[in-house]
């Protein structure tokens, strides 16, 4: 037992809901979110330490025992992800702060923002799958509200569309829950993963596993990234980068957790469909990314593009192509939030998305067009970035499985990756400026620090990546080897 | 044009009571039996609507001063704050206790520190079921 467990997910809601009440303080409003988010960072960094240590830890809930009761699980996996999510949201916050604007932040902003962390980490670090569910859900709630907020007409088209996708993928998720329920009769996940071990993963199990693997996607925007696209584009660019950044990627954790630890057994069909969906992904990725013409088509194709990348990972499934799974993750949170609040201080800046219509913005500012050339080069995977040791790990792993086809498409995007992102780059922050030096619009600080904080943490993550890699190892293992999470749950 | 509702309003003014006692009753009769703050909560929130229905806005939030969405707030404050309350006495999160107490002219009466979470899960389900209904009211 060790209640700091709940705290990355209990702190932001109790402080999220105390904001409430201070509607219109917006400065208090302010210092309380981020104190809360830097506590939260604190405390998950402290244990990613502990797990690290001791091994995997468990908190349940009320002292009922596994299986009976609810828990919270803390495994390297999970906790070096809630830490990458705390960090990466403390940084959008500040970029918020500078320019979101009054009449947003007195709609609640800094709540949902609160409430939408903590559904993200609560998901990360659930033990019971109907509770995921329910961290699905407070996490979806809040982005319904984020993605409206501010109420132009656009963004209420685009939130009709995202509601009624993630409404009807929450429900299949629940008749998903309701069969897996009625075969294996519990809901626990490590107790799922030993009674299915048990039985053996039998037909009817794998058509339970490929109906979430179904729903995951919808969240994952795997092959099912229909809705991606419009509903990414419209929110303020702080919602932007944080939904960029973390929504996709929790759908990727179920994913991974799903099929790592509860059905990882007829590998032939399951891991095949995520191999052809993630082929297919990418593909469909780098179409929208050559054939988009504005700052925010080009992101979010290269959002799912990465999702893409990262599953060639869980669908080859070697011990190295997991690794740089979970490397391209850590990655993937930290460089999205960056691209996605570049493109918005871009649109800021020119009043513009389209690329053709910005130019020479390099001039102006010349730190803001090198930071964006950092993000690039880490899209990319040119070392020593950070997408450097996720792509080559990705990569290796492809090879040991002998899937070409999977390693040739991975690789091929990152190509389509450079010229799109280099498009933008030559069109929009090369060439002569249309705005003279005196008449620019100065970039507020607290932007210029969040850019200058995320692209310390995407160089961090590339060079320092073998200081994370004891973490990094210690999760690989977990996910490798079902049976050690399970006995941390079940024995002890 | 203003339509006659003198039978509403009469009824009304006897039925709300029945209501909100049947409301308090679910919510108190939830520790053992059937009810609790979820069901308690829509009954009494129900009982509010009712009264919103029948009188103007203005009327009842003469009466009623409330703000519903710090309502809700109040009632998520209280939920979790009955569930960190445990970490301070180093037992697992969401723990709760009971005890047996000899009150005065009462007598000896079961207390639980689960109503406290109760009432929180009441005080969201009244705010957030008044807020909604207001608020698509409020839209012309």
């Amino acid at each position: 037992m060790n209640n700091l467990i709940v705290l990355p997910l209990i702190i932001p809601i109790i402080t999220g809901v105390i904001l409430v009440f201070l509607r219109h303080s917006i400065m208090l409003q302010r210092v309380i979110s981020t104190i809360t988010m830097i506590t939260v960072s604190i405390m998950s960094f402290i244990l990613l330490e502990i797990v690290e240590s001791e091994g995997i830890i468990r908190l349940d809930f009320s002292g009922w025992l596994p299986p009976f009761g609810i828990l919270f699980v803390a495994d390297s996996f999970a906790m070096l992800l809630v830490l990458t999510a705390s960090i990466v949201t403390t940084i959008c916050l500040l970029y918020a702060f500078s320019t979101i604007g009054k009449q947003i932040e007195t709609m609640f902003f800094y709540p949902f923002i609160l409430f939408l962390i903590a559904g993200v980490n609560g998901s990360f670090l659930t033990g019971d799958i109907f509770n995921l569910f329910v961290c699905f859900e407070v996490m979806l709630l809040s982005s319904y509200v984020l993605v409206a907020i501010g109420g132009k007409k656009v963004q209420l088209r685009e939130s009709l569309k995202y509601v009624l996708i993630n409404v009807v993928a929450s429900w299949m998720f629940l008749v998903a829950l309701a069969f897996l329920y009625g075969t294996v009769k519990t809901l626990n996940m490590a107790h799922i993963a030993q009674r299915v071990a048990e039985v053996g993963q039998e037909p009817l199990l794998t058509t339970v596993a490929v109906l979430f693997l179904l729903v995951f996607s919808l969240k994952a925007g795997l092959l099912l990234f229909f809705w991606l696209p419009g509903s990414y584009s419209v929110p303020p660019a702080a919602v932007q980068a944080l939904f960029a950044a973390l929504l996709t990627k929790v759908g990727i954790y179920a994913l991974i957790r799903t099929f790592t630890l509860m059905f990882p057994l007829n590998q032939d069909i399951t891991h095949t469909l995520i191999g052809v969906m993630a082929g297919i992904t990418i593909i469909a990725g780098c179409m929208g990314a050559l054939a988009g013409r504005d700052v925010y088509t080009i992101g979010t194709y290269n959002v799912i593009i990465g999702v893409g990348f990262i599953l060639i990972g869980l669908a080859v499934g070697t011990e190295a192509a997991i690794t740089g799974a979970i490397y391209y993750l850590i990655h993937d949170i930290v460089a999205k939030a960056l691209l996605f609040l570049i493109i918005g201080m871009m649109v800021y800046l020119t009043g513009e998305s389209v690329i053709k219509n910005m130019s020479g913005l390099i001039r102006n500012y010349p730190l803001f067009g090198w930071i964006y050339f950092i993000v690039l080069l880490a899209l990319t995977g040119v070392p020593p970035l950070s997408g450097f040791v996720g792509k080559i790990l990705i990569g290796q792993g492809a090879i040991e499985a002998e899937s070409y086809i999977l390693l040739a498409i991975g690789f091929a995007s990152s190509i389509i990756v450079l010229y799109s992102l280099l498009r933008i780059f030559l069109a929009s922050f090369f060439g002569e400026t249309t705005i003279s030096f005196e008449d620019r619009k100065p970039i507020p600080k607290g932007a210029y620090g969040s850019f200058i904080f995320l692209a310390v943490t995407i160089v961090f993550i590339g060079v320092g990546a073998e200081s994370l890699s004891v973490y990094v190892k210690d999760a690989v293992n977990t996910l490798m080897n079902p049976s050690v999470y399970i006995d941390a749950i079940l024995k002890g | 044009m203003k339509i006659n509702d003198v039978i509403l309003r009469t009824v009304v003014k006897g039925v709300v009571f029945i209501i909100l006692t049947l409301g308090v009753y679910l919510f108190f009769s939830g520790h053992n039996a059937p009810g609790g703050g979820f069901i308690g909560g829509l009954v009494l929130g129900s009982g509010i609507v009712l009264l919103y229905i029948t009188y103007d806005l203005e009327t009842v939030h003469k009466k009623m001063p409330f703000d519903f969405k710090k309502v809700a707030a109040f009632g998520v404050l209280l939920a979790t704050g009955s569930a960190i309350g445990s970490l301070y006495f180093n037992a697992p999160f969401l723990s709760q206790t009971d005890g047996y107490f000899n009150i005065p002219i009462l007598g000896e009466k079961h207390l639980t520190t689960v109503t406290i979470f109760e009432a929180g899960v009441a005080l969201t389900v009244i705010g957030t079921l008044v807020t909604i209904i207001l608020s698509i009211s409020e839209d012309e």
